[in-house]
């Protein structure tokens, strides 16, 4: 069991390992790269919320200044869309997808290693900042102005010094990454899938990265239009957002939206192939109604290009303008339905291991549920009116980025660990990790809805005693130590396993896609020869030779 | 039930904006049409939601309990059901019938409220709000009030709602009074109405609830409710200009050489600045810098001395004056009753 027996470990010098990373075009190094540098940004974003949870913890508390309170929440945000969930699903995307379809590389391999260093410089860019971000004549201060930084808070007048420009300079360059990752997602399904690999056999995760890259070209576009539009407000004397002179702040809202809504489902449309992976594999089953899912999945991807304003129902739109958007944004609880019930069709009748990654999609499943509830209760415009920009809002949210990405991101590192490093995590250490982890979630997120119908706004750095808000925000801020607890396992695990996890073999899973059936690690190549499939599952054709899938489908 | 629910919890409760453990500012406890129409709706929108979760909730929980993996079981794969087109149909239809619903319940509560007529006896007020408290305009009766929005009694046999009209001086905010109605934004350049008709006297509470800058925390809202008799009197009292008492003269003498007067107005002075807040009839509020502090005579000189103290970020600068200039000072601000 020792670990020269993992293919392809072999000694390097930490010299060599740094030029391989800075060199490579390799998808599978790339895609390491994404994930390692999100992680990174994950501790570093789950660092400013403890912060700001000690802070909100008690009424008329002073362990922060305004000041900083307003930096952290706008950065514990942006870094949070832009710099972990983004950078770790295009790593997963990356290192997975050629695998799934049976293809050596992406299909651009530069503009890939091009793609994540823009977005790497983007993350790096917005932390510089903190040391230049007041211009040369000041101490550094990061961006103060929320992370979808409505106009004309970002106007030279209310946001004097050069801390807005490191935020939209970092968007701007992460929106090339973002694009440029896009075009090759894009790219590599349509055009790099081995032989028999039909659009309608490819895995479900492949199908969502497709999706996920169509819906980045469409929606990261406007955003990275708005932030030229805003770098010419400020510099050379545009008026696009600049009331004064005719300009309009709510034309910055509806940039931003058209790509923030949308971008809810660039990260969770991923996730959702994660779940329609691993869910079978543990259940022992086809995924109950393939092209439902697929296509419940794209009529996801195309009405949530029509929903953005009910991010604006309280800028005073005509009722009739509001209406539509409540419509718009209910129909999108139709096909989140039909997957929902896929799911659950595809774990009924079948035999379910409780492995950690399985754990972890069935806590996705329920909590995934309850956030698509309270979405829809915010979808409806009066009652929004209410709920908007309180701390409900800030649970919803927090309950689909938390409750279902990041749940479905940890179950993705315990499934595919093996595969990229040749050893299983701990699984005893994945269970304390779960459990933890969960009990921290509910406690955190589900006492933060209550706030906010009570009349907490969000965004606010303290409040004052007697509002009836002390005792969920403290239960919120002790969710919280937990969720930290639950992080350090699993960094522990990822670690202490990488060294002395059992061996993993090429399929420890008994799976039935085809990056299981190389070997763990994959070598540079991928596969020795060019796999040809004939069904949605080659791995169980081969296994089950009298009973194989292309007979039924 | 769920109504049954939310009521015994809180609506007993709050006949006192103070009192209850669930806070002064709780949204299923409304006390004007416009947030008791959000509050039907919202119940039965619980209602609905409730019901589907419990079944969605039960069928998971079922399957997970059912279907796992037995110590006994052999190593066989369970049978494999690929589909089935019946059941996609049943699980579409069902919820686009249930979208349906909600939406035409949702579009006439959005037509209410936001089409609403103003009956005869309308009171208009202007609101607008500054970096970080409110300015509120009455037109009718030409004067101006700062931070505490005082409105009369709605009766259901002669209704007079208040009608807000909202704009700003300088960024987005957002103006949320949860027991009155739902929040609508107030944008520079981009008038926006709302209206509420309250129907019980009392102090309600709200805040900014759009991100307005470093004391965005700070922007509170306190809206008196009062009987139409106890509002005639205070709109007569604030028509009137400042009380001048000779025996402070030193220290309005100091409002204006220490350029107070460049950002604060006193009606029946030359002070008419308009970048802070009205200081005609300070003393009949409750509270400073926007619900900050509670209006005392020491808690007004020490904001004299340093808004930042109580508001870190405040806009009002503190001034450079000597402890007696600042003893005069705060003795004239206390005659402007």
């Amino acid at each position: 069991m020792a670990s020269e027996s993992i293919a392809l470990r072999v000694h390097k010098s930490p010299l060599h390992v740094v030029y391989e990373c800075v060199a490579t075009a390799d998808h599978k190094k790339i895609g390491l790269m994404y994930i390692v540098y999100a992680l990174l940004f994950l501790v570093v974003m789950g660092i400013e919320a403890i912060l700001m949870r000690i802070q909100l913890s008690h009424a008329n508390a002073t362990f922060l200044s305004p000041e900083v309170f307003n930096r952290l929440f706008t950065l514990h945000g942006t870094t949070g869309v832009f710099f972990v969930a983004m950078p770790i699903l295009f790593g997963f995307g990356n290192y997975l997808v050629p695998l799934m379809i049976g293809a050596r590389d992406m299909a651009f391999p530069r503009l890939n290693a091009f793609s994540f260093w823009m977005t790497a410089f983007g993350g790096f860019f917005l932390y510089a900042s903190f040391f230049a971000g007041g211009g040369l004549s000041q101490a550094g201060s990061a961006p103060d102005v929320g992370w979808f930084a409505y106009a004309p808070l970002t106007s030279p007048t209310f946001s004097p010094g050069h801390s807005t420009d490191y935020w939209t300079l970092s968007l701007l360059l992460a929106g090339v990454g973002s694009i440029g990752a896009a075009v090759n997602f894009i790219a590599t399904i349509l055009c790099m899938r081995c032989p028999g690999m039909t659009l309608s056999r490819m895995p479900l995760l492949a199908w969502m990265n497709l999706v996920m890259g169509g819906l980045i070209l469409v929606t990261i576009s406007p955003l990275t239009a708005a932030q030229l539009m805003l770098m010419a407000d400020r510099y050379i004397g545009g008026h696009f957002f600049d009331t004064a002179a005719g300009g309009s702040v709510v034309m910055w809202m509806h940039f931003f939206w058209i790509f923030g809504h949308p971008e809810v489902y660039v990260l969770i449309i991923p996730c959702f192939g994660f779940v329609s992976e691993i869910v079978p594999v543990f259940s022992r089953k086809a995924m109950f109604g393939y092209p439902a899912m697929v296509a419940a999945s794209v009529s996801i991807g195309f009405v949530s290009l029509g929903v953005w304003a009910h991010h604006m129902f309280t800028v005073g739109m005509p009722s009739y303008g509001n209406a539509f958007f409540v419509l718009t944004t209910m129909v999108v609880a139709v096909p989140t339905g039909i997957k929902i019930f896929n799911w659950l069709a595809t774990i009924w009748g079948g035999k379910i291991r409780f492995a950690t990654p399985m754990l972890f999609c069935i806590g996705f499943l329920f909590q995934f549920l309850i956030a698509g509830l309270t979405g829809i209760m915010l979808a409806t415009a009066p009652f929004d009116w209410q709920l908007s920009a309180s701390y409900f809002v800030v649970a919803h949210f927090h309950y689909v980025i938390v409750g279902g990405i990041l749940f479905t991101i940890f179950a993705a590192f315990y499934y595919w660990y093996p595969k990229i490093t040749g050893r299983m995590l701990n699984e005893t250490l994945g269970k304390w990790h779960f459990w933890i982890f969960l009990i921290g979630f509910h406690l955190t997120f589900d006492f933060m809805h209550i706030p906010g119908l009570l009349g907490m706004p969000r965004r606010v750095y303290t409040y004052e005693a007697g509002r009836g808000w002390e005792t969920w925000n403290m239960i919120s801020s002790i969710g919280a130590i937990f969720q930290a607890a639950g992080i350090l396992i699993f960094v522990y695990n990822m670690i202490v396993s990488y060294f002395h996890g059992a061996l993993a073999g090429n399929d420890p899973w008994d799976a039935w896609t085809l990056e299981w059936a190389t070997t763990s690690p994959p070598p540079d190549y991928n596969f020795a020869g060019v796999p040809a499939v004939r069904s949605r599952r080659p791995l169980w054709d081969i296994k089950h030779p009298d009973d194989p899938d292309w007979k039924y489908e | 039930m769920v109504a049954a629910l939310l009521s015994w919890a809180t609506l007993p409760t709050f006949a006192d904006a103070r009192d209850g453990f669930f806070g002064p500012t709780n949204i299923f406890a409304p006390d004007s049409t416009p947030a008791h129409s959000i509050f039907r709706l919202s119940i039965f929108e619980l209602e609905v939601e409730g019901a589907i979760f419990v079944v969605v909730f039960s069928l998971l929980a079922y399957a997970i309990t059912k279907f796992r993996q037995r110590k006994n079981d052999d190593d066989s794969e369970p049978p494999q059901v690929y589909g089935s087109n019946q059941m996609e149909l049943a699980w579409t239809v069902l919820p686009v019938l249930i979208v349906v619903v909600l939406f035409l319940t949702t579009a006439q509560v959005i037509h209410r409220v936001q089409d609403a007529r103003r009956p005869p006896g309308t009171i208009e007020v202007t609101v607008v709000a500054h970096q970080f408290w409110w300015e509120f305009r009455y037109p009718q009766y030409g004067f101006v009030a700062s931070n505490e929005l005082h409105v009369p009694l709605s009766a259901p046999q002669l209704p007079t709602p208040t009608f807000l009209a909202l704009q700003s001086a300088d960024v987005d905010h957002s103006f949320w009074v949860p027991r009155l109605a739902g929040k609508t934004d107030l944008i520079p350049n981009h008038p926006n109405t709302m209206w509420i008709d309250p129907q019980e006297t009392g102090l309600f509470l709200g805040q900014c609830s759009q991100y307005c800058g470093v004391q965005h925390a700070k922007m509170l809202q306190r809206v008196y409710v009062q009987s139409r008799e106890e509002f005639n009197k205070w709109v007569h009292a604030q028509q009137q200009p400042a009380a001048s008492d000779p025996a402070v003269a030193s220290g309005s003498a100091l409002f204006i050489t220490k350029a107070c007067f460049a950002c604060h107005t006193v009606r029946g002075t030359i002070a008419a600045g308009i970048v802070g807040p009205d200081l005609t009839h300070l003393m009949s509020r409750d509270t400073i810098g926007s619900g900050a502090v509670p209006l005392t005579p020491e808690n007004l000189r020490q904001w004299v001395h340093n808004p930042a103290s109580f508001k870190p970020g405040s806009l009002m600068p503190a001034p450079d004056i000597t402890e007696q200039e600042l003893d005069q000072i705060t003795a004239y601000l206390l005659t402007l009753r």
